[in-house]
């Protein structure tokens, strides 16, 4: 059975200025030992994806599919997703000193979490904690579990959030930009530990970031997101050699690179990402797109005239845009 | 102590020299220390027009360096020479004018706009600074909004009004309005997404090839420093371990650091990824505070041998071409 399976997934918000649309229409799924990479920039909805799988909206409209390992999470009575919640779906955040506790120890926090989920007694906990902490490579695990979050480092403490999230031995991860704080040394730290878990408990993972190369490292599938739409969805080779939304295309080419040719220019995209209180009607790619530009008046209707919806235009390979579905 | 940057036949535009800050150790602590050298001997020189990248992970001095070079900070040590004269030993009176010849650009542009104005007062405030004629102001704020890419229209707005890559606009714009030789650029598309990241990137690029504006392009991106900038200098701990031509550091690496580093970010390119041969450090960058003695690279440092925990290495040229390196044993 499907890990997770995400159908028709929108969210509302109602704000002082009118309703903001975060998220229509997401369909995607992930299955065990697989990763899936959702990539946007600011306001894309890919943190509000994440946030509405976990159930941890309040006062939004959630409305959509959403079935963890067979079971409906979407208007499930608050106990069922609380009881998967933290137990088989944990959740790993970007800002490490935030999501954990200041007052508390490190192996106190990850020892709740487990006597929580588990009924288990202090000893049994604490021993959990010491024993996940190492499984992360944090050293010295049993004295390290008796400090502070300020003790750790910045690459600790993800560390210390990502043993915290395997303290209940789940079997699907959400890392919201779990290395976005970190430096670069450290976050390929980081990337390699979520990679290893994966592969040696077959752990279903999700992770969230703006960063491309984050992406092209750790997912095996990638589902990307623009103004609160899914625009394109491929296995990551595929999305990475044979782009076929505008979006995608033009994200990968506004992209300065490390192994690019000396003096290659930037192809940045024109204008701003849409406001969310009042999305461009049809495609919210429109405004900003070159397709969309180049193309005769009855070619715009089609772009203007609904949200385009992810659909089939080659093996595996999901693409939302009207114009460049079948050819590429 | 330091190798001098000699490179430039002409006087270069900005030349520092062993530069060095010293931040007093926090008071009250158990232990006494002589305080927390952020930056530390630090020499290079920047010509007219040109781009110089400076890079680092965060602790490793770069944004200090960069508030030294337009002394919103007075360094503890060195100097820093501008347009021939050194700015650290000189009086405010005496800044005042060179000021208006060096600007800063930062890496938040809600932060550093005051949202109380409207884009009109915010890009004409250096200009009235230097007691320009109200007439010429209005001129030179429309043809400076024109320059970034924004509109007439947007004067009377107000910072929240716009994007942050508009509000980045507007932070370039008041950086260029006295017509500066040289913008110190901390971090200045970091915060922004990466479709508009590249927009900046072209804006500053184009504006430098019109006004022939120099660069002290700081960043923790190697990937958008090495598209802007001539020159690169690589910073570990307070200390400039590499520095060169761009093409060299970036594809001859001579500093283990400088190659763990570029080794370290990731490509968009998956394939290229699993064939990648990938140095990964252990550990995490020390803390200034309690620098390891010898080379500060050296608990990390894949190749290190005795003499790296006791002599610290002096920046010296290595190889072909002016490249200079910090290293006991560099790589070629």
């Amino acid at each position: 059975m499907t890990l997770l399976e995400v159908n028709d997934l929108a969210v509302e918000f109602n704000t002082a200025e009118g309703t903001v649309q975060a998220v229509k229409g997401i369909d995607f799924a992930v299955e065990r030992g697989r990763t899936l990479g959702i990539v946007g920039e600011s306001g894309s909805g890919k943190s509000v994806t994440s946030l509405a799988v976990m159930g941890l909206h309040r006062g939004a409209k959630v409305t959509g599919s959403v079935r963890f390992d067979g079971t409906e999470l979407i208007g499930a009575p608050d106990e069922t997703v609380r009881k998967l919640r933290g137990r088989r779906m944990a959740m790993v955040f970007q800002d490490a000193l935030t999501a954990l506790h200041p007052y508390f120890t490190i192996g106190d926090q990850i020892a709740e979490a487990h006597r929580e989920h588990h009924g288990s007694s202090r000893k049994e906990s604490w021993a959990r904690a010491v024993e996940v902490l190492g499984d992360v490579g944090i050293p010295e695990p049993a004295r390290r579990a008796g400090e502070y979050p300020h003790q750790f480092s910045g690459g600790m403490r993800q560390r210390a959030m990502i043993a915290l999230a395997l303290s209940c031995e789940p079997d699907l991860i959400i890392a919201d930009e779990p290395t976005t704080a970190l430096d670069v040394t450290v976050q390929a730290q980081v990337l390699d530990l979520l990679m290893r878990l994966k592969e040696e408990r077959g752990l279903g993972i999700i992770v969230i970031t703006h960063d491309l190369g984050v992406i092209a490292r750790v997912a095996d599938e990638v589902l990307v997101m623009y103004g609160g739409s899914a625009v394109e969805q491929a296995p990551a080779d595929t999305l990475f050699t044979s782009p076929r939304h505008p979006y995608t295309r033009g994200l990968l080419d506004s992209l300065p690179r490390l192994d690019a040719a000396d003096g290659e220019p930037l192809h940045a995209i024109p204008g701003n990402p849409p406001s969310l209180l009042a999305p461009p009607a049809g495609c919210v790619f429109h405004p900003r797109c070159p397709v969309y530009a180049a193309a005769d008046t009855g070619q715009r209707e089609l772009c203007t005239a609904g949200r385009p919806k992810l659909r089939l235009v080659a093996s595996e390979h999901r693409n939302a845009c009207v114009h460049l579905g079948e050819t590429a | 102590m330091t190798v001098r940057q000699d490179t430039l036949t002409e006087a270069p535009l900005l030349e520092v020299s062993d530069l060095g800050m010293t931040f007093p150790a926090p008071r009250g602590g158990l232990r006494r220390s002589a305080g927390i050298k952020a930056v530390d001997g630090v020499s290079f020189g920047v010509a007219a027009g040109e781009t110089l990248g400076l890079v680092g992970e965060s602790g490793c001095g770069k944004s200090t360096t960069g508030r030294m070079l337009v002394r919103l900070l007075d360094p503890t040590a060195g100097r820093v020479d501008f347009e021939g004269k050194d700015i650290t030993r000189i009086g405010q009176r005496e800044m005042r004018p060179l000021r208006s010849r060096m600007q800063i650009i930062f890496q938040d542009p809600f932060a550093s706009l005051n949202p109380r104005q409207t884009v009109q007062q915010i890009i004409s405030a250096p200009l009235r600074a230097q007691g320009t004629d109200a007439a010429v102001i209005r001129r030179e704020v429309r043809d400076l909004v024109g320059l970034v890419g924004l509109s007439p229209e947007h004067l009377e707005r107000y910072p929240h009004q716009f994007s942050g890559g508009q509000a980045q606009r507007i932070g370039i714009a008041r950086a260029l309005a006295t017509r500066p030789a040289l913008v110190v650029a901390d971090e200045p598309v970091s915060a922004l997404d990466v479709s508009i990241q590249a927009q900046i990137v072209g804006l500053m690029e184009r504006l430098q090839r019109e006004l022939g504006v120099a660069y002290v392009f700081i960043a923790h991106d190697l990937a958008v420093v090495k598209h802007i900038s001539h020159r690169v200098a690589v910073m570990y701990l307070g200390r400039i371990v590499e520095i060169g031509d761009r093409e060299e550091v970036y594809d001859r690496p001579a500093h283990p650091y400088t190659n763990a580093l570029l080794s370290a970010v990731p490509l968009p390119d998956p394939v290229a990824e699993r064939a990648r041969e990938r140095i990964v450090l252990l550990g995490d960058p020390p803390s200034p505070a309690n620098p390891p003695a010898g080379c500060t690279f050296h608990p990390r440092c894949p190749k290190v041998q005795d003499i790296c925990r006791s002599e610290p290495p002096l920046l010296r040229i290595s190889g072909p071409g002016q490249r200079q390196v910090a290293c006991h044993f560099p790589e070629n």
